[in-house]
């Protein structure tokens, strides 16, 4: 009833190509963002920006990253955390070496290192597919890894291999409260994922999904895979080295190689498969589903009063966590954003469904 | 049945609302002192996270039981888990710091890293008792770190003297078989400064966390030879160590590992082969029969309230080093005390009492852990405030000290401390304190 788009008349190109067509859409995004950006920094508590809010963020724009790259071109690649962690130590060496440098401008170039990274271990995915690509995108992982802990000069040669960011300075202005920071990665994910939506809705991002569903017919029709695959994986890296940036610097502070190591990549694979493969939104959903719930399923004891040893209250998150990610594939293979793409079909024809 | 459905709906709501933190402030209790502990019960550090968390639990239970508090002030602590992943130490962090703690213990470099930018803002104090960053020893830099009993530099450069000991090191051949994290990379510096000093060659052989796979590893070290090999791992990476060491068949004599790679549950997985290898005791071993342990046995096993599944854990030497990293923050609060009143002392208040810490050879006796630590005096130059270890050797059945102490060499060890510390304070931009002056 409320759902409807009955009476939305689009008269011209430009309001039928619009972002988001229908008026709901248009009205509960503009009104989650002005919650996020407005209401959210008077309400929530340090804890909720530090520990949850802001990791939610960045993972989230990780994983839009990889879902460029795995669900709109259809390159599966296990390397994200080495993608992560050039951003990272690019940021790192930037912001050490060229203290001139404004900090929003360390994080492009952070981005743009690991895009250049990204783009160099995509050159094998133009002649080899599926899990042998997988293999190959787990050897940048290693050798990424590697090289970070075992090339002093990366690490400014700190003794113990962990370094560790300097204060947040943009255009002379500290960061530093919780909110803040808040503020800050909020509105980079959502220009981020704002770049990202009009990217995978126009001629690049066809051409990704045309290499996707079928690389040969791609071809025949006259989308290079060379180019598609190629600015899928930059793209893809630019958004997961400023995520990786992020995570050192704002969520961090001081890291080692180990945060960024294969079980990363996994985690934010996982993330882009419960989430939903192309789709922005599942990216988020899925960064909710790994970040928060383990979280959650970690206080609930303590919160309902139930004395549990430590170690029984994390066996039993692994075990609930991995329960509900099996549940959610068989229920619904393609994520929770196709879950939430049926709730909107059913609102749609609510309450008359045929 | 439907209203329990309710009822557990609603406590449900509460939990994801707790977890949002929306009520929780103002349940903070401010008639107790509120010291957070970071554990790691589960996965592969666990068979060494537990007797240390155990350890750390007992004693504030034990200050409460027996004592009722520190100076009539009770203690309350929460648990929080790890795994000795940093994020989720920071996450842990977080959320315990909302109860207005004092003093954390991570019981992790990595985390201890992590942390350190972030107690400059909160306030609160770390106590990394034989772990941590070595250069937090400088406390004019480091005003929150106190990495006390021993850092990883000191344990390199005892390690060393204890070899030369044995003749010359010129021209011989040490092997550092390596955690490949903070923690295990930390010794670095120290060992290749003594290495050009003393002529020694360093090998330096990494071990991928947690350290199942050193197949590789000690492959190296059958066609190397090294005449010395030192040992800087945790949790399994010790057992698998040894028993590879085994396997090719390197005297264990010449294994020496930090003290954190030197306690129960890294030797008896190979039992009787193991024996004759060497450890860093941290000041202690496993001491089961101090004033201490019985007072564990009668104020809380005897009465059902010990935190470890038997009273035979008492003593390991992990629960030994567990318990004395909490006595460190109760004497501390207790520091703080002494200056500021019998009340629920705040971080602030904490700091300065960890930085004016005197525990002399009349309270460690009168602490009933005798012949367990030296004398502790920090100072705002020194956040350690004792540089002393001993080696300890297992001989199949159990821990026996096999050397006197050692001190570390200063004249070595401060001019790094300083630099590092120096570089640290000019990437963070912090200004030393001027430690002639302070209070």
């Amino acid at each position: 009833m409320i759902y409807r788009e009955t009476g939305q008349f689009k008269t011209t190109y430009a309001s039928d190509q619009q972002l988001f067509p229908i008026l709901q859409d248009r009205v509960f995004v503009i009104g989650l963002l002005a919650f996020a950006f407005v209401a959210v920094p008077f309400l929530a508590t340090d804890y909720l920006f530090r520990a949850i809010l802001t990791p939610f963020l960045i993972l989230s724009l990780a994983a839009l990253g990889l879902n460029i790259l795995v669900g709109y071109c259809g390159q599966v690649s296990l390397g994200t955390g080495g993608f992560m962690a050039v951003g990272a130590y690019a940021a790192y060496n930037f912001a050490v070496r060229v203290p001139q440098l404004d900090l929003l401008v360390v994080f492009i170039l952070a981005g743009l290192c690991a895009a250049l990274v990204g783009v160099v271990f995509g050159v094998p995915s133009l002649r080899i597919k599926g899990f042998y690509l997988a293999v190959a995108t787990l050897a940048a992982q290693f050798f990424i890894d590697w090289a970070f802990a075992r090339i002093a000069w990366f690490t400014n040669d700190t003794p113990s291999g962990s370094v560790s960011a300097p204060p947040l300075e943009f255009f002379g202005y500290l960061v530093h409260g919780p909110q803040e920071k808040y503020l800050l990665v909020l509105a980079i994910v959502s220009v981020a994922a704002l770049v990202a939506r009009n990217l995978t809705r126009g001629a690049i991002g066809r051409s990704w999904m045309a290499t996707r569903d079928m690389d040969v017919a791609a071809e025949v029709i006259g989308i290079r895979p060379l180019t598609a695959k190629l600015t899928a994986f930059a793209v893809s890296s630019f958004f997961v080295g400023m995520a990786g940036a992020l995570w050192a610097f704002v969520y961090l502070g001081s890291w080692e190689p180990l945060a960024f190591d294969v079980n990363r990549s996994f985690q934010l694979l996982f993330m882009v498969i419960i989430g939903g493969l192309g789709s922005i939104l599942g990216s988020f959903l899925g960064a909710a589903f790994i970040v928060i719930l383990p979280l959650v399923l970690n206080q609930l004891p303590t919160a309902l009063g139930i004395p549990l040893s430590t170690a029984m209250i994390s066996h039993i998150e692994f075990m609930v966590f991995g329960a509900l990610i099996v549940f959610f594939l068989i229920v619904e293979p393609r994520g929770l954003a196709r879950l939430w793409a049926i709730g909107k079909e059913k609102l749609r024809l609510w309450p008359f469904p045929h | 049945m439907k209203r329990d459905l309710r009822i557990k709906a609603a406590a449900v709501a509460l939990a994801v609302a707790g977890t949002f933190g929306v009520a929780l402030e103002a349940l903070a209790q401010s008639n107790e002192i509120f010291v957070p502990v970071l554990v790691y019960r589960t996965g592969p550090y666990a068979p060494n996270g537990v007797p240390w968390a155990d350890g750390f639990v007992d004693y504030l239970k034990l200050v409460n039981a027996r004592d009722g508090g520190v100076n009539g002030v009770k203690i309350a602590y929460e648990e929080c888990e790890t795994g000795y992943a940093t994020d989720r130490g920071v996450e842990c962090y977080e959320r315990l710091k909302s109860k207005h703690p004092v003093a954390f213990s991570p019981l992790s470099t990595g985390i201890t890293y992590a942390l350190t930018d972030k107690v400059y803002g909160d306030h609160i104090v770390l106590i990394t008792a034989g772990y941590g960053r070595a250069d937090s020893v400088d406390g004019a830099v480091f005003k929150w770190n106190f990495p006390m009993l021993g850092t990883y530099w000191d344990g390199a450069d005892i390690l060393v003297q204890h070899v030369k000991k044995k003749g010359s090191l010129k021209g011989k051949k040490i092997a550092l078989v390596y955690h490949d994290s903070p923690y295990g990379k930390e010794p670095i510096p120290v060992l290749e400064e003594l290495a050009k000093k003393e002529g020694f060659e360093l090998v330096k052989l990494p071990v991928t966390a947690p350290g199942v796979e050193q197949k590789a590893t000690w492959l190296q070290i059958r066609q190397q030879r090294p005449d010395y090999v030192f040992v800087w791992g945790w949790g399994v990476m010790n057992s698998t160590a040894l028993k590879e060491a085994i396997a090719v068949s390197y005297p264990r004599g010449q294994i020496y590992g930090v003290w954190w790679s030197a306690a129960e549950p890294d030797v008896v997985p190979a039992e009787m082969a193991a024996k004759g290898y060497n450890g860093l005791a941290l000041g202690h071993s496993a001491e089961k029969t101090n004033p201490i342990h019985k007072d564990m046995v009668k104020y809380l096993y005897d009465k059902g309230q010990g935190t470890a599944k038997s009273k035979d854990e008492i003593g390991s030497v992990l629960y030994n080093r567990g318990m004395l990293s909490a006595i460190l923050t109760v004497e501390s609060i207790r520091s703080a005390q002494k200056k500021y009143g019998n009340r629920v002392v705040t971080g602030d208040e904490v700091q300065w009492g960890a930085e004016h810490l005197t525990i002399d050879a009349t309270r460690i006796k009168a602490l009933g852990v005798d012949g367990m630590m030296q004398p502790v005096k920090t100072s705002c130059a020194d956040h350690g405030g004792v540089h002393m270890a001993r080696i300890h050797t297992w001989d199949g059945g159990e821990w026996s000290y096999t050397s006197d102490w050692y001190k570390s060499e200063s004249n070595v060890l401060n001019p790094m401390i300083k630099a590092s510390a120096e570089k640290y304070a000019a990437e963070k931009k912090i200004t030393p304190a001027d430690c002639g002056k302070a209070s």
